[in-house]
């Protein structure tokens, strides 16, 4: 079974038609290649591709994209073809590590696995019997959630979370309580169809390669591309259209697109009505517990106002002939649908594109030809696919509407205290337009769309009981105050704070947080910080020097405040010093792994998949699969489902569990060739020859829709049957997209004193501000809350594409292409400030600054300056020597970004974060730029005290010949 | 271009040994040349001295000096292989005039035909070195028609200018031979100047445009390849501040052209004991000077790779 | 021999399409790795981990900015062996190390021979030569002479390294000589340009420049859009509209 097409298979992309080789005595047309070829999943990012590992004499020669895998088809990036130089950094951990000397000073012995594992099972399971949320257990960069997740869930700790919460929770909440999906992974745009795709603040994306390969399709037809970026680089540089917004403000760009729509009347009313509660009649009595709320039927059907009947009926029913305006009495009750407020509010002139455009930095006239352009694509250009369908209420359709009109967004409108709005914004315009999941439009990728909010209620209510697995997942979906993570004073239970009042939504986690909650105690004190994947005292800290320096507080008695650090990590990273106990992890090319349906998967919009990873070398250090290793853990400590009734390991390690775990009965990790034979996909007995299967189909399972089912998915009946049989549904019901989200009315209601739930006094203010059931846009609150005067500039950071966070520095290859990164700065505004090239600057925030060199570029917002992310390391990380680029004038902008607010009026101090989900707003970030005097060193601030590299680390080598060695037996070996 | 030493030195020293053999065999052909034996060891030792000096010289710039002989094989069209031939083939003529002049002490007759034919080979070679530099399009400031003069003109001059001091050393001024090491001198610097003044004024053929294709409208490099320099870089992204080379010029005349010149003037109007002394200075002045020359040579060339690391735009590193 | 032969069977080389790169580095080290155990190994890296690294690489990717009529853009520039047809880099080869080839028209540098002179490096316009300094010689991109026949790798591997794993598909390769192969169309049809050709190497390779700006398909609206109804306002448009 394959997937799509190969990506470069243009005739001009092909091999030759005569490949015999012309006789050349000076060299080997022919050498062998390798002895063995694996197929596996890359892990250079999370973009999941699958390769093809040529090894050769047991060692890694050449790795290729599969063409036959359909994420990548084919294709691979920067990083995946840097994979050798990642596999062989000097910079891998070699064997467990139990530190001698005081937290931080780097000095560590080497000790056996059963030691690191004894002293992990002691601790932890005091810690089980007393009180499981003192083990705090947060994963980053991790792929198997699905996993950690119920390791944690077993466990007893509500204390998970991976890494989505300083990453693009906006994006997924927004997503999931708006339209039941998201961007980031779990939708994409339709590259075949669409003739007009819109990007916003992207600049790789997890769909690192799909995103690529689409965009040269698109380039190939013709197709416009406008990218809403303030920097000019990557997708933006070959975009038709670049749209230099000014940070923070796309939310009132795409509102006030909405403004000339909704005014012009270019929206699509019958796709509004079938697919949305665009008609669901809202209460409006005001001061009223229910005000804001949907009017339901004594069976709870919302209810929409017939026309035709001149009543209030069923809104889900099929012959519902809704009003879409206007104001009805119903028993006695004031309701409006919710269209009329959405057209109420956006037609007000606060949002017309003149309002607007000083503050996007975006000329007014640019708007309205935007908007323009977006509806002549989605009605004048509208197309049929002669696809007949079913849809959820059994009509028939002849074929599919589509409106070839996709949108994209990423972080930029993530990683901002707005984001979440912002980002619903965007959803109501593609919903108005009708393009989502249509042909042409954006699409969801299984098992996407599930009915809002998309996903189970977080458990862990209470903080966990003794030797007690949490009821489910700890991580999850809310949509009332009573679903919150609080006391009965209101204060969190989780020690992030996620799903508290400071971040209701909190729907990944707040990873960002739990060092600073943790040193403070607040709100309790923790035993054990267990850290996997995520380099937390660097990269992915705010505050980081603070962060860092908390990892090693100590309180009066002398005990370090976050008592004991265990830590997985593969490389040498800054965090792995600041470890008690360091579990030393494989390499990706070195384990099993499994990219589950039930975590992240590799679906397509034509169908769902999922994928392993497979050990194609064995590894020369004493190091172990993290994965199996929490699996060794579970069974020392007998965590229920993880042993048997004896008490016997119930998994022999990670490839066991892949094949033999059952969340469900018939439901497992992996849904490719279930059942005792292999015949069922989905749900199924468990395969003993799973694994066996998925690797001869190359390392994953992908099933294609029927044309039936690949568009309209949120009503169409042959996909809903089909989301059914393979569980991603309990039953076919629709997926009615929320335009107005009466979760969040809920929350407001709490702030008005409605309800059990109330949130404490000094954050009603801001619940009743921020839980607007209609996309709403307001400043960014860094912007607010200093003197704009005093830090005119933006600062955001950008995914270089040949570098994974902080990966790239130990990579031999891919540091040469960039082991500086530089701050760019536009001319205009370096010539105002007096900055040449090459320059070296202060760049000074409200709440730190960092050192770096400038370099001028014309193809940036003027108001906004920015750099690479993660290329500055500390230091000695990653094993480079002392003198690496990396630490002497490469920087990391992290130092310069608040965790928390300057104090309110009350002296508060908020969270630097989005204040419906958490999300880290990093690109928040105000700066001022100050040229540095010529007697400073010419070298990047802060340094940090170099970090002591492990025992029995060799010295680096001084040159690297890699690859000579293959070619003196290519010679031999050749006829 | 990076200044290498190897080669700089190379390209002086040999030059110079050419030169003088020049010089010799046609004061034999012209039965200028006395066949003294003390004469022929002292000019012939130098000169091959110089030669062979430079020649091994040449072999540290290269990655393989064990295979330098397969440099000999491509004649055809390559002239740093015609190079190393006409070098190795000045030997022959070279030989003959040798065993003439210092076993039969005679510098007349067939051996002066050798001489000849020692003149011609040795024109040959720094004719084809000079070639070397002249014949690379991406060079502007080599890739012109001054440079294989200026290869003849400073290899005859430093070779009299030697001549000069060694017939003043061993009592036997010729006022001929430091005339013709005067006008060497003169010609020397005019050249020099002359084209400066022309690589100074070049307009680039090349720009950045024609260099990516993209017409139209300044093209700003803002990403290298690659944060820190690469062999690039190192090897023809050398660059030199203006200022520098200014100054560096100055010291070349004064060294190369100026001193030598006034030297030779002088031991060409005074007593003997002082003539002898000055003819010395102009040599030991002449030395640093074509050295300092040569280094310019290199450093102030420009290499169309340049343009794409924006070198040549506003000073980047 | 570094004679140029007079005409070459082939013209094999790359298209590289400057519309479509967004300067990801795929061909960079996709090169990299396949000719770090190809034909060419190794492809030596000086100070992998410390400061100063610099390495051989066959392929390096440039950003400019052009400040062209239409408000300037950003263009990401891959720079590698054009495979030029009269390239000095070859008849400036004093050992007959480099050479083109009359049946495909690839140059290319036989490493037993190579001297290390650097005197091809000189002669190359486009910076396409890096000496490898531990193994003493001159090393370039092989048009991955070894992929490209090599009968070991499946048949739809047989295409260079670079233009294999090139995401956005902005990599072609095929016979430029022959005037009906689809990389000559595709040349033709996008304007395809060489670069200096005032130096005369006649590259083979060929670069198709960023598009002029234009709406792609699409027919922009001449104005803005028009009120819906300039009487009853939006919602009685609406109105009117549901209203059937
Ligand atoms: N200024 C700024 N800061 C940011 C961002 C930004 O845009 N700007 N982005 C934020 C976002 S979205 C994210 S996701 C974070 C990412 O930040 P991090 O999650 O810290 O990401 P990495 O740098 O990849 O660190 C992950 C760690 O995983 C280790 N690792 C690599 N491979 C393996 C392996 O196979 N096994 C194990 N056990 N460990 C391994 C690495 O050595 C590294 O220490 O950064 C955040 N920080
Ligand atoms: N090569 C590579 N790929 C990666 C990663 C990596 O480190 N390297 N990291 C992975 C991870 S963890 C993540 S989360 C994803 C993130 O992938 P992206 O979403 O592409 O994340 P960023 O690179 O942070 O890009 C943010 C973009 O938003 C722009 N931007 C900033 N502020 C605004 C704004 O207010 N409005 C608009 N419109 N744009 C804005 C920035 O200029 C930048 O181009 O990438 C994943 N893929
Ligand atoms: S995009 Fe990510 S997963 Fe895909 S090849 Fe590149 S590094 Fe590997
Ligand atoms: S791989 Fe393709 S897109 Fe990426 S840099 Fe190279 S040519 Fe450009
Ligand atoms: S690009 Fe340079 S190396 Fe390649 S053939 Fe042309 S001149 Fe020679
Ligand atoms: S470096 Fe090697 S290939 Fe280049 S000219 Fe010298 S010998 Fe020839
Ligand atoms: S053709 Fe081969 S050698 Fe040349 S740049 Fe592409 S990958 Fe590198
Ligand atoms: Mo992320």
């Amino acid at each position: 079974m394959t997937g799509r097409s190969a990506a470069n298979a243009a005739p001009t992309q092909r091999p030759l038609a005569e490949t015999r080789a012309p006789s050349d005595p000076g060299i080997d047309p022919c050498p062998a290649v390798s002895d063995a070829v694996h197929r596996t999943t890359c892990y250079m990012c999370a973009c999941r591709c699958g390769i093809k590992v040529h090894i050769k004499d047991g060692q890694v020669r050449y790795i290729q994209g599969d063409r036959d895998h359909p994420v990548n088809r084919g294709v691979i990036c920067g990083k995946g073809s840097a994979g050798i130089m990642q596999h062989l950094s000097p910079a891998r951990l070699r064997k467990p590590l139990l530190r001698t000397g005081a937290r931080g000073a780097g000095e560590f012995r080497e000790i056996e696995w059963d030691e690191a594992l004894a002293i992990a099972t002691q601790r932890l399971a005091r810690i089980r019997a007393g009180d499981p949320k003192r083990l705090a257990f947060f994963t980053g960069r991790d792929q198997s959630q699905s996993l950690t997740g119920w390791w944690a869930a077993q466990f007893g700790t509500p204390n998970f979370a991976a890494h989505g919460g300083f990453c693009s929770v906006n994006m997924a909440v927004a997503g999931f309580t708006t339209i039941g999906g998201s961007f980031w992974e779990f939708g994409e745009p339709d590259w075949e169809h669409t003739r007009y795709f819109m990007l916003f603040g992207v600049a790789e994306d997890h769909d690192s390669n799909p995103i690529k390969i689409g965009l040269g399709k698109l380039k190939a037809r013709g197709v416009k591309v406008v990218s809403v970026n303030p920097c000019r680089t990557g997708y933006s540089a070959i975009a038709d259209e670049w749209i230099g917004i000014r940070p923070g403000t796309d939310g009132l760009f795409v509102l006030a697109i909405i403004h000339e729509l909704l005014k012009a009347g270019r929206i699509d009313l019958d796709y509004l009505i079938a697919h949305t509660n665009a008609h669901h009649l809202i209460i409006r009595d005001a001061g009223a517990a229910d005000d804001g709320l949907f009017l339901r039927d004594p069976e709870g059907h919302v209810l929409g106002w017939d026309r035709a009947q001149g009543r209030a009926a069923d809104a889900g029913a099929a012959d519902l002939r809704p009003a879409l305006t206007g104001t009805y009495e119903v028993d006695g009750r004031a309701c409006t649908p919710a269209f009329q407020l959405i057209a109420e509010r956006y037609l007000d002139q606060a949002y017309s594109p003149d309002a607007v455009a000083a503050c996007c930095g975006i000329a007014a006239d640019t708007i309205r030809r935007i908007a323009a352009e977006l509806a002549n694509v989605a009605f004048e250009q509208a197309i049929e696919l002669p696809v007949a369908w079913t849809d959820c209420s059994g009509r028939r359709h002849a074929s599919m509407r589509g409106r070839p009109l996709a949108m994209h967004a990423m972080r930029g409108i993530s990683a901002h205290s707005n984001g979440f709005h912002t980002c619903r914004a965007i959803h109501l315009l593609q919903v108005l337009l009708g393009t989502v999941d249509v042909p042409g439009g954006f699409r969801f990728k299984p098992p996407y769309p599930k009915p809002p909010p998309a996903g189970a209620k977080p458990c862990g209510k209470g903080g966990g009981r003794p030797d007690t697995p949490l009821a489910g997942m700890p991580l999850g979906m809310i949509t009332a105050p009573e679903d919150l993570l609080v006391d009965a004073q209101g204060a969190p239970e989780r020690i992030d704070k996620a799903y508290s009042w400071e971040a209701p939504f909190a729907a990944h986690g707040l990873l960002h947080t739990v060092i600073a909650n943790a040193a403070r105690r607040d709100p309790y004190r923790i035993d054990t910080l267990f850290l996997y994947m995520a380099n937390v005292a660097w990269n992915s800290a705010m505050n980081t020097t603070q962060t860092i320096s908390m990892l090693t507080e100590k309180d009066a008695s002398g005990a370090y405040k976050i008592p004991f650090v265990i830590y997985s990590d593969a490389y040498f990273s800054e965090t792995v010093p600041y470890a008690d106990l360091v579990l030393p992890d494989t390499t990706y090319l070195e384990r099993h792994d499994c990219i589950s349906l039930l975590d992240r998967p590799i679906s397509q919009a034509d169908g769902p998949g999922d994928a392993i990873r497979v050990p194609v070398v064995t590894p020369d250090r004493d190091v172990r699969p993290f994965q199996s290793v929490l699996l060794d853990l579970s069974a020392r400590l007998g965590l229920p489902g993880m042993v048997d009734a004896d008490g016997r390991p119930k998994y022999r390690d990670y490839a066991d569990y892949m094949v033999r775990h059952e969340r469900t009965p018939g439901l497992g990790p992996l849904a490719g060739w279930r059942g005792e034979n292999g015949d069922a996909f989905g749900k199924g007995a468990p395969n003993p020859d799973q694994l066996e299967r998925y690797i001869t189909n190359g390392g994953f399972w992908h099933h294609a829709l029927t044309a039936e089912q690949k568009y309209y998915k949120m009503a169409n009946r042959a996909y809903l049957d089909f989301a059914v049989a393979m569980g991603f549904l309990a039953t076919p019901t629709p997926t009615v997209f929320q335009l107005y989200a009466e979760p969040l009315q809920r929350f407001r209601l709490a702030a008005r004193g409605h309800g059990a739930v109330l949130p404490p006094a000094p954050q009603r203010e801001a619940i009743a501000r921020y839980f607007d059931p209609l996309p709403i846009w307001y400043a960014p609150f860094e912007e607010e809350a200093i003197d704009k005067a005093a830090y005119p500039l933006h600062a955001v950071t950008q995914r270089p594409m040949h570098m994974y966070h902080s990966w790239g520095a130990q990579n031999a290859w891919l540091r040469q292409i960039t082991s500086q990164n530089r701050l760019f700065v536009h001319g205009a505004t370096a010539a105002r400030l007096g900055l040449d090239d090459d320059d070296w600057v202060w760049i000074e925030s409200h709440h730190g600054k960092v050192k770096g060199q400038i370099r001028i570029v014309e193809g940036v917002n003027p108001d906004t300056v920015w750099t690479w992310n993660a290329i500055g390391r500390r230091r000695g990380a990653g094993m480079l020597d002392h003198d690496a680029p990396e630490a002497t004038r490469g920087f990391l902008l992290n130092h310069a970004i608040a965790d928390l607010l300057p104090p309110d009026a009350a002296g508060r101090r908020r969270l630097n974060a989005d204040p419906v989900t958490g999300q880290a707003a990093w690109f928040d970030l105000r700066v001022r730029l100050r040229k540095c005097a010529a007697a400073e060193l010419a070298q990047s601030a802060p340094q940090l005290p170099p970090l002591k590299p492990p025992p029995g680390t060799a010295p680096n080598p001084r040159s690297l010949g890699f690859g000579a060695h293959f070619r003196a037996r290519a010679g031999e070996t050749t006829p | 271009m990076h200044p290498t030493f190897s080669i700089i030195f190379f390209t002086a020293a040999a030059g110079a040994g050419y030169g003088l053999l020049a010089v010799l065999g046609i004061l034999a052909a012209v039965g200028q040349l006395p066949p003294d034996r003390i004469l022929g060891l002292a000019s012939l030792g130098i000169a091959l001295a110089l030669i062979a000096g430079g020649l091994v010289s040449s072999t540290f710039h290269l990655g393989r000096p064990e295979r330098a002989w397969r440099a000999l094989s491509q004649w055809r069209s390559s002239w740093l292989s015609r190079e190393g031939i006409a070098s190795l083939f000045t030997f022959v003529p070279t030989g003959l005039f040798a065993i003439g002049w210092l076993v039969c002490a005679r510098t007349d007759g067939i051996v002066a035909l050798a001489g000849v034919a020692m003149t011609a080979a040795a024109v040959i070679t720094v004719a084809a070195t000079g070639m070397i530099y002249a014949s690379l399009k991406p060079i502007a400031q080599w890739n012109t028609r001054f440079t294989v003069p200026a290869y003849l003109i400073f290899a005859l001059m430093t070779g009299t200018v030697l001549l000069d001091a060694v017939l003043a050393l061993l009592d036997r001024p010729d006022r001929a031979v430091t005339m013709a090491a005067l006008i060497a001198i003169g010609l020397g610097w005019i050249w020099k100047r002359a084209t400066w003044r022309h690589n100074d004024g070049i307009a680039p053929a090349v720009t950045l445009n024609s260099a990516t294709g993209l017409k139209g409208g300044e093209v700003r490099s803002i990403e290298w390849p690659h944060t820190e320099e690469n062999y690039l870089l190192k090897e023809m992204g050398y660059r030199i501040a203006r200022k520098h080379a200014a100054r560096l010029r100055v010291l070349a005349q004064l060294f190369a052209f100026a001193l030598p010149l006034v030297a030779t003037a002088a031991a060409l109007l005074t007593a003997p004991t002082l003539a002898k002394a000055a003819s010395v200075i102009a040599v030991l002045a002449q030395a640093p000077g074509i050295l300092i020359e040569r280094w310019l040579f290199f450093a102030e060339a420009r290499h169309t790779v340049t343009l794409y690391y924006g070198l040549d735009a506003a000073a980047r590193r | 021999m570094t004679d140029l032969p007079a005409a070459t069977d082939r013209k094999l080389g790359l298209v590289i399409d400057l519309d479509t790169c967004v300067g990801c580095q795929a061909c960079v080290t996709s090169c990299k790795e396949w000719n770090s155990g190809g034909s060419m190994a190794p492809l030596t890296d000086l100070n992998p981990y410390g400061a100063q690294a610099h390495g051989v690489w066959f392929n390096r990717v440039h950003a400019y900015e052009h400040g062209c009529t239409d408000g300037g853009r950003t263009v990401h520039f891959p720079r590698s062996c054009l495979h030029c047809a009269t390239p000095a880099c070859v008849t400036v080869c004093p050992t007959g190390a480099s050479y083109k080839r009359a049946a495909d028209g690839i140059v290319l540098i036989d490493d037993d021979k190579c001297i290390g002179c650097q005197l091809c490096s000189w002669a190359c316009p486009y910076g396409a030569r890096e000496l490898d300094p531990i193994e003493g010689v001159m090393k370039k991109c092989t048009l991955c002479v070894d992929r490209i026949y090599n009968d070991n790798l499946e048949p739809e591997d047989r295409v260079p390294a670079c233009v294999a794993a090139c995401p956005t598909g902005a990599r072609h390769f095929g016979d430029l000589g022959d005037a009906s192969s689809p990389v000559s169309r595709l040349v033709r049809e996008r304007g395809g340009v060489d670069l200096m050709p005032e130096l005369g190497y006649g590259p083979v390779n060929k670069y198709l420049p960023p598009r002029p700006r234009a709406a792609g398909t699409l027919q922009a609206p001449a104005q803005a859009l028009a009120p819906a109804d300039p009487a009853g306002g939006f919602l009685g448009w609406v109105d009117r509209l549901l209203s059937d």
